[in-house]
């Protein structure tokens, strides 16, 4: 046999590839049936069109490179940000933007930490109100407008992916953000991060 | 996890082991002779068939116990939690016990003590400081002294009440400020005329008449909260006007801009992220930062 797959370069290329994917069926098909990766908490809903908004700008600007949204079961974290991140919250995040580095604080639960106003100032100079900070400065979003034209079809998009927006709020999705910043979307996307759950532990 | 992944992830995982080991005899070459040839010939160059380093082998061997072992200890195969029982959240909790308990009677003992008190407790001051960094700095200041729109909590000066508990149903609730809009009260002259006399409360250098007539707005508008005098009053967190303390900036233009848009600065609750206690001795720190 031996013989037969190292002179036949297609079968082997196959076996290379059945041997590779096993681990991977294994441990990550399962994970991706389990009840507690599919059932959203309690409460849980899909963001706002402005949150949708944010969350996009969070994803432009790279915000994802420097911040985690992934508290770990570890005390130190735990003490730090609260409560540790669970998989039902996270249900209708597409994609997901855990992260994997931190240069600043993990942002897992930002959402009421600090007032908007703290936001505002932080975004536009973060050395105004955190001296030691080393974060940029998001001067251009204070006077970009939200493009919100796409935002309908951004809800549609993503309810073809499982998150349960209603036709009525992909209809109004542009609706009412004709005054609305950047800056405001991305603020309000922050505002709600891990609201949900409220236990320190 | 459903019994069908289950059953799947167990047959998976113990499979794969004994195909490894299937695979690992199926190529053990131990009754070859050493010397011997696979056969095989590419232009004269033979490749031996050794059987395999007996260390090599029993390393394998190792490994895939290893890997029972630790199937059988931890949990790994599907819905079997495993012989330890151990998960990332009850590990997380043992943890915590163990910090409660070496932490809940310094705690404990702290808080008993009234924050005026407290306050006096370098070792308290300590842990205090400590909070502050990590909690309160980021909007505050690391030494305290605030910055626009975030009061400095070093002087004598308290929008909301300065006393031990106040201080601590301050950080333990948070709290919001309500300065309403007033730009379609009083319109362009209004709000210039009101600036006159804010200003003229604090001894600065205004126009008399715009002063006087802003007076009279003062009176409907903006007693309710700031008081007759525009003293302020700590109940509804409405700032003393008659100092030289500004929340937001103390130029004419920056308070005609605050009497036009209002301002709503939000202080977020701390209890519910750091306990009663840890509240109680941040309180006690806070206080002891300020000016008696």
């Amino acid at each position: 046999m031996n013989d037969f797959i190292e002179k036949n370069i297609g079968v082997m290329m196959l076996l290379i590839l059945v041997a590779v994917s096993f681990g991977g069926i294994i441990e990550i098909v399962p994970l991706m049936n389990q009840n507690v990766v599919t059932e959203p908490i309690k409460g849980l809903k899909p963001l706002s069109p402005l949150q949708l908004a944010g969350r996009d700008i969070y994803i432009r600007e790279g915000c994802s490179v420097c911040h985690s949204q992934m508290i770990r079961p570890l005390r130190a974290e735990v003490e730090r940000y609260g409560h540790y991140t669970v998989a039902g919250e996270l249900v209708y995040n597409h994609p997901f933007l855990f992260g994997s580095k931190r240069t600043g604080p993990d942002l897992a639960r930002v959402g009421g930490l600090y007032s908007d106003a703290w936001h505002r100032a932080h975004l536009y100079d973060p050395r105004a109100v955190v001296p030691e900070s080393n974060m940029p400065g998001f001067t251009w979003l204070f006077d970009t407008p939200v493009d919100a034209a796409v935002l309908p079809a951004k809800l549609r998009a993503l309810r073809r992916v499982g998150v349960p927006y209603t036709d009525e709020a992909i209809a109004t999705a542009a609706q009412g953000l004709e005054e609305s910043t950047e800056a405001d979307a991305l603020i309000a996307y922050l505002q709600q991060l891990g609201t949900l759950i409220k236990d320190r532990r | 996890m459903s019994s069908f992944f289950s059953g799947f992830v167990i047959v998976g995982a113990l499979g794969s082991l004994l195909a490894f080991f299937l695979i690992l005899q199926m190529n053990n070459r131990s009754n070859n002779k050493p010397g011997q040839t696979t056969g095989h010939q590419y232009d004269g160059i033979e490749e031996y068939d050794n059987p395999l380093p007996a260390w090599w082998y029993w390393g394998f061997i190792g490994t895939i116990v290893f890997g029972l072992g630790y199937l059988a200890y931890y949990p790994g195969l599907g819905n079997f939690p495993g012989l330890s029982g151990w998960t990332q959240v009850n590990q997380l909790e043992a943890e915590q016990v163990i910090a409660d308990e070496r932490y809940g009677p310094i705690f404990a003992q702290y808080r008993e003590i009234p924050v005026e008190t407290l306050s006096g407790n370098p070792a308290a001051m300590k842990m205090g400081h400590r909070l502050f960094i990590n909690n309160c700095a980021v909007c505050h200041g690391a030494a305290a002294t605030g910055s626009f729109g975030f009061p400095n909590l070093t002087d004598a000066e308290w929008i909301w009440g300065g006393e031990g508990d106040t201080i601590e149903t301050t950080l333990r609730y948070g709290r919001n400020a309500a300065m309403p809009a007033w730009e379609s009260v009083l319109g362009v002259q209004g709000i210039k005329e009101v600036t006159e006399y804010v200003l003229s409360l604090s001894g600065r250098e205004v126009d008399a008449a715009l002063a006087s007539s802003g007076q009279a707005h003062f009176t409907t508008y903006c007693t309710m909260c700031h008081g007759p005098e525009g003293k302020g009053q700590v109940m509804f967190g409405a700032p003393n006007l008659t100092n030289d303390i500004w929340l937001y900036g103390n130029s004419r233009m920056r308070i005609a801009q605050v009497i036009k848009h209002g301002r709503n600065g939000a202080m977020p609750a701390f209890e519910s992220r750091l306990g009663r206690d840890k509240v109680h001795i941040l309180a006690a720190y806070v206080k002891s930062l300020g000016e008696s």
